[in-house]
């Protein structure tokens, strides 16, 4: 799912090279300048034709205006804010005075693919540099142009003070800082982190009274001269064919203007390739929907056309508990089990889930003159892109991605296929065309989250110690979206909670089972975590009842000493979210802090009314350390309410606490979807479901009615939060239920009655 | 297709429409208000809620033939000069997310606190349970309407 995160990629096509990620020295530049203030006179701004722009991240006018790039796609993370907070920090801009502006999607800003939660722990330092090193240029300029030495000269909030007070603006050095030579980077100096003044303090988004007030531009919003509105029917069954269509009917809705057939791409589908199936195409959306619902077509049956989920999702838990391909293997399992006092023996089972966020798939396109440009709520710009170029035969740079915001995206939208059917229907049209995707369309044919079966065996032995763990997991792996051949969970996958085991149990054996992809399979936020932190979660959980121990003292009893996990020594499989051990080692002293720490903070152990209960989970995922207690009612009806969850991240340098608090806030929420409500279900190779009437998600009446989030202070390299809140809630919240009603919960979503 | 004159936002506007065409898509396709969303177009999600003399109506749902001279109020007209006290209480708890069905929320929550000037927690679910937001965001609001009420009390 992810491309490699090197860091230096933002630099690679800088035009003047000249930042390098080696790591720059800390010492010196900010010290020891003291201010006597003598002189207090101010040149605030200079030529405001001059704009100074020494990298492709930071530009400054002569009045002033500092604008800044976001190349990450904002769908709801606050990363259009964060990172250029991260910039305007080092650089010393008066957040005030700074317009963030959207890149479009182009190789030379480096990674664009929003996605994996890497945002911040892949250009945390690399934006700490560019700030950096114009803030140095800054006061260079201030330096020469004062015939003093730069050590007197410091950028404070949008201005170069000399030691003796007289100050700079930003704007009148901004031609004269254009002028010098880029620096040397070992004479760059990073801020010390207690002096940043917005990384780790609060700030709102940058888009927040555009949102309120209803200016916010997102994918379906912004419209050219003479665009048409499109719709497309689908085959039910993703990836095949048609025999025949009529027309006539739809042609005769009042603003029809065309109607015709578009190439299904078979199965399996590819994930940048539409689905097919019949374009109309009208003055406005209505005549558009109103069109495809007049339209007659006879299917084709592809080869899934016998897909019934409930069949194949029983054959995976069959399969399941039969011998399966080893991934982990240490000590001797079976022998281990025979010794065994007490077994615990579980399956789980996690249905196939859509990604629906409130904004639907859409995008508007405009293919004219051998170019193509787009506007549309993408996640991977430049994937889309390249996409486009070769949907249309073009070169890349004819095709312009212009990224709106995202109205939501959980993973969805990484996918280009909605955007390419956008531009194929602006061609055939030779006008602009907006293509917008019915929530029925988002449910019946998105990239969904994989059904899974899980199957555990646990050991404790006389000594009321887990002596051994038997885990096998079978789903479609997301490859075989692409791969026909592909039926066996990746080694990435199976790092998402399951050979990624931190606990110290001496016979532990990882295994999987193969499974075919028979729909669209694609990341949903957490990806394979989603069910095996369920699977694990619960078992640990299960684990401490029968040892008859606190779940909180189980967990830390299976974890044991505090240690860095050497997982590749493990499993040769393990994959570390693409970065190294080194960087970001498995860390069991992180792990336990959380722990601990979410015992104090949820006040664990509470006393609580009858059918109340308390549960706690813990996971590392996408190098954040998350536990989460959650706090249960469920009244005599089954009906389950969640009046608290306490949440504790260790998610390093917290860069924008505000913002990670939301992002967990809304996880819980979004988790609680999974774990309560959200289940897809196919029926000869077509969804059931159509809309929020029957796929259910949380609302407010669902939602935890407060989540607490604690973040623990940390100077360790920043990790992400889109995903991390996802995977400990459903097992913290199973195991409530457990201790409020006594009921095991093996299969998602929970369904008590 | 038929000629409707509705009033949007105190402006009598004219539009043409087949008659079953839902507000929605007269208000976005139209009169180009964009702020009112699409989120499912039966009713199920609150993204497109408008105002209709005062009450929240779901607009994806709403044939414009239905309008006649009821006043039809979108996110864009529910503030003069400054923000209405919702909206700036959503700024203050920092609400949205994506926002994409913030403007939706903003609206349903401005006619409850226009209704009931002081809603209870239940009074808040029972007004916003039909308003889905994906990101998660539910305490917010329900802090963010409350704010609003007290501000405006």
């Amino acid at each position: 799912m992810r491309t490699k995160t090197f860091d230096h990629k933002i630099f690679k096509v800088n035009r003047r090279d000249f930042l390098k990620t080696t790591s720059v020295s800390m010492s010196g530049l900010l010290l020891g300048i003291s201010f006597s203030c003598t002189d207090t006179s101010k040149k605030l701004t200079g030529n405001p034709a001059a704009v100074f722009s020494p990298n492709l991240f930071i530009s400054i006018n002569g009045n002033g205006d500092v604008t800044l790039i976001a190349h990450r796609s904002e769908m709801g993370t606050g990363i259009r804010t964060s990172l250029p907070l991260v910039m305007a920090d080092e650089l010393e801009a008066d957040w005030s005075r700074v317009k963030v502006e959207q890149a479009v999607g182009d190789e030379k800003y480096g990674d664009q693919n929003t996605d994996g939660s890497f945002s911040v722990r892949m250009f945390f330092t690399p934006l700490r540099k560019a700030g950096a090193t114009v803030r140095l240029m800054l006061e260079q300029a201030a330096a020469k142009e004062w015939g003093v030495a730069v050590s007197e000269c410091k950028a404070v909030n949008h201005e170069v003070v000399h030691t003796s007070g007289k100050a700079f603006g930003f704007g009148y050095l901004a031609e004269k800082a254009g002028a010098l030579p880029i620096p040397d980077e070992k004479t760059i100096t990073l801020k010390d982190p207690k002096d940043f003044k917005y990384i780790t303090k609060q700030s709102s988004i940058v888009d927040l009274k555009d949102i309120v007030t209803g200016k916010a531009k997102f994918g379906y919003d912004t419209k050219l001269p003479n665009t048409k509105f499109a719709v497309i029917k689908r085959n039910p069954e993703a990836g095949a064919g048609m025999k025949s269509f009529n027309m006539d009917a739809a042609m005769k809705v009042p603003g029809v203007v065309k109607v015709f057939k578009m190439e299904a791409p078979g199965f399996p589908t590819n994930f940048n390739k539409p689905l097919g199936g019949v374009a109309v195409v009208a003055e406005n959306t209505w005549a558009a929907m109103k069109g495809r619902e007049a339209l007659e077509v006879v299917w084709e049956k592809g080869i899934n056309a016998d897909y019934n989920s409930l069949t194949y999702n029983a054959d995976m838990a069959k399969r399941v508990k039969t011998k399966g391909k080893v991934r982990r293997e240490n000590g001797k399992v079976d022998q281990a089990l025979a010794k065994s006092k007490k077994i615990i023996e579980a399956e789980y089972s996690v249905p196939l889930i859509s990604h629906s966020p409130m904004e639907t798939p859409c995008a508007l396109a405009h293919v004219h003159d051998n170019i193509c440009e787009v506007w549309a709520p993408v996640q991977d710009p430049q994937g889309v892109r390249k996409s486009l170029a070769a949907a249309l035969s073009m070169e890349e740079k004819a095709v312009t991605v212009n990224v709106t915001l995202l109205g939501g995206a959980f993973g969805r939208k990484s996918k280009p296929d909605f955007v390419v059917e956008a531009a194929l229907i602006s061609r055939e049209m030779g006008t602009p065309v907006k293509i917008l995707w019915t929530r029925e369309d988002d449910i019946q044919h998105d990239f969904y989250h994989f059904p899974s079966a899980q199957y555990l065996k646990v050991g404790i032995d006389e000594n009321n110690k887990v002596n051994a763990w038997l885990h096998r997991s079978t789903f479609p792996p997301i490859g075989g979206t692409a791969d026909p051949k592909a039926s066996e969970p990746s080694g990435f996958e199976l790092s998402m909670g399951m050979v990624d085991l931190p606990y110290a149990i001496d016979n532990i054996c990882c295994e999987s089972q193969d499974s075919k992809a028979k729909i669209r399979i694609g990341w949903l936020r957490s990806v394979a975590n989603i069910h095996h932190a369920f699977a694990v979660g619960s078992t640990v959980d299960e684990i401490a009842h029968v040892r008859g121990v606190d779940p909180v003292q189980n967990i830390l009893d299976m974890l044991g000493e505090d240690r860095k996990i050497d997982f590749k020594s493990l499993s040769p499989e393990f994959w570390n979210y693409n970065e190294s051990a080194e960087d970001f080692p498995w860390d069991t002293a992180r792990f336990r802090k959380v722990i601990e720490t979410a015992k104090e903070k949820s006040n664990w152990g509470k006393s609580l009314p009858k059918g109340s209960g308390q549960g706690i989970s813990v996971h590392r995922s996408f190098l954040t350390y998350v536990a989460c207690v959650v706090e249960v009612t469920v009244d005599e009806n089954n009906k389950i309410k969640i009046p608290k969850v306490d949440y504790v991240v260790d998610c390093g340098i917290p860069v924008n606490p505000e913002r990670i608090k939301s992002q967990f806030e809304g996880g819980a929420t979004f988790a609680a979807s999974l774990a309560l409500k959200s289940e897809i279900t196919v029926k000869n190779g077509a969804v059931e479901q159509h809309n929020f009437n029957d796929y259910g998600v949380a609302r407010m009446t669902d939602a935890p009615y407060e989540t607490a989030v604690h973040i623990i202070e940390s100077g360790e390299k920043p990790t992400g939060v889109g995903e991390p809140p996802i995977p400990p809630f459903i097992p913290a919240l199973c195991n409530a239920i457990f201790a409020a009603t006594g009921k095991r919960i093996r299969q998602l979503p929970i369904k008590l009655a | 297709m038929a000629t409707y004159q509705i009033n949007v936002n105190g402006e009598n506007r004219e539009v043409e429409a087949v008659p079953n065409t839902p507000l929605l898509w007269v208000l976005r396709d139209n009169l180009e208000l964009t702020g009112t969303k699409f989120g499912c177009g039966m009713a199920q999600c609150g993204a497109c809620t408008v105002h209709l003399d005062g009450d929240p109506v779901r607009s994806c749902s709403t044939p414009v033939s239905t309008v006649g001279t009821k006043k039809v109020t979108t996110i864009e007209g529910v503030s003069g000069e400054g923000l209405h006290p919702v909206q700036q209480a959503w700024m203050d708890e920092n609400v949205p997310q994506c926002g994409y069905c913030q403007t939706g929320q903003i609206m349903s929550a401005i006619a409850l606190i226009e209704k009931n000037p002081n809603p209870s927690d239940s009074d808040i679910e029972e007004a916003m349970k039909g308003n889905i937001c994906r990101c998660g965001t539910y305490e917010r609001i329900r802090k963010a309407i409350k704010r609003a009420a007290n501000a405006e009390a």
